[in-house]
């Protein structure tokens, strides 16, 4: 074996050369951001700027880099050369799975490079502020004053806000947002002898329409995103909305839930639906569920489904959805998701939602701080907001926008009047995503056959790694 | 391989009969070694180091990561998603490399030898072109082929709405990679089965043995360095592949969650890039181990 | 002729029928689906249409992302040939000590690292080196991470080239580069395409190392483009993805059919033990 005593060898002197190696990480943040000059560059008569997306023409988010590059930044170049700068600005999208732009954007961040703008979604902002790749604002543009009387800000909402901000401090802008809600297909219900008006008030009676229409052959009455195949989809879509239906939040005064009431009222919840035959097991487990959950809506195969209103925008939209239904105006009805019984959800409320969305932030080793937080205003005015619609209808940050561009589609003027004001939004710290991932897999094992109990109590114990400790969790 | 330790059939030990010298012997192995070295090398000693972190890429303990010493080794063992995957790499090599391709690779060289150039063209081509197919086409491919609605299989058996994936993850990916990598066996057993003298296999069938019989006696002894060889690297290169994550993204609940996704899932899902290190590093252990054992195998003449 | 010969001789042929169809119907997909007006993930008659081809073609970054693969993958494959064969020759005629382990070291090293695990490293040294966003800074590190297997394979092959060719040529004077380029390189040519072909495949498919690495999208690779090719919502656009599917095999296949036709795309008694 002489073989294996040389590669002890090799062994031996790999872990010598190890030593060396001590320090090569972590240690490029000793010369933080802080003791920067905010106004460097301030006065620069040529400026390059960068912004950074997920998004790329011809893929994900398609007209939104299309916006970026071909609108905003010819506008902003052409607006800043009649300030006498000439700026040059870049698009860099990407258009992966968000996880793997996050660790991308991370690498990047970690090593104080980067765009100078960037777009993350708002539950990142936390663990970004954590790491340090992002500052407040006002750090960042080192004028407080400055940013905040910036006049966009009274037009956006306080709770959209929320998407942009860490620890009560801004550090970003948020983009639009959404709204869930109970899509239903109006033709099953008829058939069923459901009403074309339905609102559920409970649980209870999303379980009765479950029932009619399960009667209804090759139909799945309800689909309730589950497993871990769906990633956040599943808890956003589902989990959430039924956990602040029980008046329960994910993370309430610093802590997050645990294996309480409330969490396994909606494991139970899942339960009555995956093992009564109201829901397609099998389908929470395919990778590709939720595309398949959009093709059997549109083929009138899924009765009921809680989805945004991407769902009706991009979905089911009759010319460029992806499962596009002709019939989309007089077939899909919708419904504001009930609490578990009226008043028992969050706040008391009868009604409930949960609403996500993005953010534009800056990055602190920008060059040009001043003029990067001139493109952010620029970005998020009245007029580019508008612009960036291009003509569809979506839900943005402004309310002068929306009021506006809703006005012509009944769906998005209900999430914006009835569902905004009812909604909540994630928790942006940094052991979300985990936290996330652990109800994926509480949902998984229902739908897989374990009791509640069971994944509850696995539950319990996943929460309490990624919190880092019991105090941190509630149960009873 | 075994040429410096223990003198091999017919080999004559490492002759410079090119009069190369060893100065510029050293000149032709520096570029490939420099590149070894700077992007092979200086990355893994890093991981290494990186696993005794709790490092991650967001969130505190990317700003300062602190040393944790062995934790993250501990937690590897007593992590039961770490010892599914483990299991489940044994089954995916086992089935699909050492059994898998390694059978049907062989099977195909043998069966081949004597058939008609025209139909042995053909057949290679099919095999051949499974191997070299891009790995992202290929993914697709097989998602396609063991869809749920309407895919080829269903179509073929008749079974409408059976999730293949779903319900049979580890057989899809033992039959999805025995399929892919089965090519590289076939090229090395045909090469190695031109080295069986055919006198011997004439006398073989002279005293009358079975088809069988053959390969052991006969056959086998002449290629059993290729067997091995070839186990070794299609094992390794199956221990380590990442393809089962474009089928299967280790689901449905961690069911198909081989070593090398688990570490991907760990690292970009959870961001703990310390743990998925320390993994990483017991990943390379087992290979080792594993080439231990084949080393063994190979010395033992019997 | 006996009637269990023909048995057999049926048997034979069915056998090789389950074995090529069972590696020929998974590829069905690719050869209907980007000709179907309703491309799905099934395999039926297609309803034929070049519509898909028009898209594809049509996309900002499709056409474009195959020049940067050729551009990544041709470096990789001949930087990994030429510096394998090299090292293969010098290993495979000069006795190095250690030469055995270090060769399994290497060969075990780059099957664990060039994953995930040394996504961080591998990062910041292309960063600190300025070579991030530069497509030979892919072609570098692909390289580094196929080295091993292709010296591992290649040696093998030197190995079982007989000596006395070597030894004959220079009975006769010639130096040792005549030697290297006259007698040696002709007979390792097949080895060598065979080896430059399964360097290029593996680069080919390789989304990691570029998607790490590029930040502009005009640089970016068709391994890396391929998951990008969805939808607005981030589904798999399945207009584009099998035309894009089938012209991203294109190249790998013509120079398999190259090689294949040139030298025969076999180890012609490479790899021994």
């Amino acid at each position: 074996m002489r073989s294996l005593s040389r590669l002890t060898t090799a062994g031996v002197l790999g872990a010598a050369a190890l030593a060396l190696l001590t320090g090569c990480l972590g240690s490029s943040d000793k010369g933080s951001s802080g003791g920067q000059d905010a106004n460097r560059n301030a006065d620069a008569k040529k400026v390059e700027l960068t912004i950074g997306s997920n998004s790329v023409k011809g893929g994900k988010s398609s007209a939104g880099a299309t916006f970026l590059s071909d609108v905003l930044i010819p506008k902003f170049v052409a607006d800043q050369k009649g300030k006498g700068v000439d700026v040059t600005v870049k698009f860099q999208g990407d258009g992966s799975d968000d996880e793997v732009y996050k660790q991308k954007l991370s690498l990047d961040l970690s090593n104080k490079s980067g765009p100078d703008l960037f777009q993350i979604d708002g539950i990142w902002v936390g663990e970004f502020a954590q790491a340090g790749y992002i500052k407040p604002l006002t750090d960042t543009v080192g004028d407080a004053a400055k940013v905040n009387d910036w006049d966009g800000w009274k037009q956006i909402p306080e709770s959209v806000q929320a998407l942009g901000s860490y620890n009560g401090q801004r550090y970003g802008v948020p983009g639009g947002t959404d709204g869930r809600v109970l899509y239903f297909n109006k033709k099953l219900f008829q058939q069923a002898g459901l009403p074309a008006d339905w609102q559920p008030k409970s649980w209870d009676d999303i379980i009765s329409a479950g029932q009619a229409l399960k009667k209804l052959p090759g139909v799945t009455p309800i689909q309730i995103n589950a497993g871990t195949a769906m990633g956040e989809a599943t808890t956003m879509q589902g989990v959430l909305p039924l956990l602040v239906g029980t008046g329960a939040t994910v993370n309430t005064d610093g802590k997050w839930l645990g294996n309480t009431p409330q969490l396994r009222q909606v494991l139970d919840f899942y339960h009555q639906i995956y093992s009564t035959g109201l829901g397609d097991p099998v389908l929470q487990k395919e990778a590709k569920g939720r595309d398949k959950s959009f093709a059997e809506f549109a083929a009138n195969k899924i009765g009921i489904l809680g989805e945004s209103d991407y769902f009706w925008r991009s979905v089911v939209e009759p010319k460029e959805g992806v499962a596009k239904m002709a019939d989309r105006d007089t077939a899909v009805g919708w419904a504001l998701i009930p609490a578990m019984k009226p008043g028992s959800g969050v706040k008391g409320q009868d009604f409930v939602s949960m609403s996500g969305g993005g953010a534009t932030v800056i990055n602190p080793n920008t060059k040009f701080p001043q003029q990067a937080w001139e493109l952010l205003q620029f970005m998020n005015s009245a007029d580019m907001v508008k612009a960036s619609l291009d003509g569809a209808a979506k839900i943005t940050q402004r309310s002068d926008v929306n009021s506006e561009v809703l006005a012509s589609d009944p769906m998005l003027s209900f999430i914006a009047d009835k569902v905004l004001p009812i909604t909540q939004f994630r928790p942006g710290l940094a052991e979300y995503p985990k936290i996330s991932a652990a109800l994926q897999q509480a949902t998984a094992d229902v739908v897989a056959g374990k009791s509640t109990d069971a994944a509850a109590s696995a539950y319990q114990k996943a929460v309490e790694t990624a919190a880092g400790s019991k105090d941190k969790v509630t149960s009873n | 391989m075994t040429s410096a330790s223990a003198p091999v059939r017919g080999r004559t030990p490492a002759r410079d009969v090119a009069g190369l010298g060893v100065g510029r012997a050293f000149g032709f192995v520096a570029p490939a070694f420099l590149l070894i070295g700077a992007f092979l090398i200086f990355p893994a000693l890093w991981t290494i180091y990186i696993g005794i972190t709790n490092y991650r890429l967001t969130g505190v303990e990317a700003v300062s990561p602190s040393i944790v010493g062995l934790s993250n080794y501990t937690k590897a063992l007593n992590d039961a998603l770490f010892h599914n995957a483990l299991w489940l790499t044994m089954v995916f090599v086992l089935g699909s490399a050492i059994i898998g391709q390694n059978v049907l690779g062989f099977t195909l060289a043998w069966i081949m030898r004597r058939t008609r150039p025209a139909v042995r063209r053909t057949v290679e081509a099919f095999v051949l072109l499974a191997w070299i197919l891009p790995s992202t086409v290929v993914a697709y491919l097989w998602v396609a082929f063991f869809d749920r609605d309407g895919g080829t299989l269903n179509g073929l058996l008749g079974t409408q709405g059976t999730a293949w994936l779903i319900d049979y993850p580890m057989a899809c990916l033992v039959v999805f990679n025995t399929w892919r990598g089965t090519a590289f066996s076939m090229m090395l057993y045909s090469s190695a089965l031109q080295a069986v003298p055919p006198s011997q296999l004439e006398s073989a069938r002279m005293v009358g043995a079975s088809g069988w019989q053959t390969l052991r006696d006969v056959v086998f002894p002449h290629i059993r360095g290729h067997v091995l060889t070839n186990t070794l690297l299609i094992s390794l290169w199956t221990a380590n592949d990442f393809s089962p994550f474009l089928l299967t993204k280790g689901g449905p609940n961690h069911e198909s969650e081989t070593v090398p996704v688990y570490i991907y899932n760990v690292a970009l899902q959870g961001g703990e890039l310390g743990y998925s290190s320390a993994i990483s590093f017991l990943l390379l252990i087992a290979n080792l181990l594993v080439s231990l054992v084949y080393l063994r195998l190979l010395r033992r003449r019997s | 002729m006996r009637p269990d010969f023909v048995v057999r001789r049926i048997g034979f042929y069915v056998l090789i029928c389950a074995i090529t169809l069972f590696f020929a119907v998974p590829m069905l997909w690719i050869a209907s689906a980007p000709f179907d007006a309703s491309p799905g993930l099934g395999v039926h008659w297609p309803d034929w249409t070049l519509e898909n081809f028009r898209k594809t073609l049509e996309h900002p970054y499709a056409m474009h992302s195959m020049v940067n693969s050729l551009l990544i993958c041709v470096t990789t494959a001949v930087a990994v040939t030429a510096f394998a064969a090299l090292a293969s020759y010098a290993l495979s005629r000069v006795r190095i000590p250690g030469r055995d382990a270090l060769l399994y070291g290497l060969l075990l090293l780059s099957s664990v690292v060039t994953g995930t695990a040394a996504m961080v490293p591998i990062f910041v040294m292309m960063f600190q080196l300025g070579l991030i966003d530069s497509r030979f800074g892919v072609a570098l590190v692909m390289t580094g991470g196929l080295l091993p297997a292709a010296i591992f394979i290649l040696k093998d092959f030197v190995d079982a080239v007989p000596k006395s060719y070597e030894e004959s040529a220079r009975v006769f004077g010639a130096s040792t580069g005549q030697i290297l380029r006259d007698v040696v390189l002709p007979v390792a040519r097949p080895g060598l395409a065979t080896i430059m072909v399964w360097a290029f495949v593996n680069s080919w498919g390789n989304f990691l190392v570029p998607f790490l690495l590029i930040r502009s999208i005009e640089k970016q690779p068709g391994a890396v483009l391929m998951q990008t090719l969805t939808d607005e919502g981030g589904s798999v656009n399945l207009q584009v993805l099998p035309v894009f599917s089938l012209l991203f095999s294109i190249p790998v296949v013509v120079l398999y059919l190259l090689v294949n036709s040139r030298y025969g795309f076999r180890f012609h008694g490479g790899i021994k033990s």
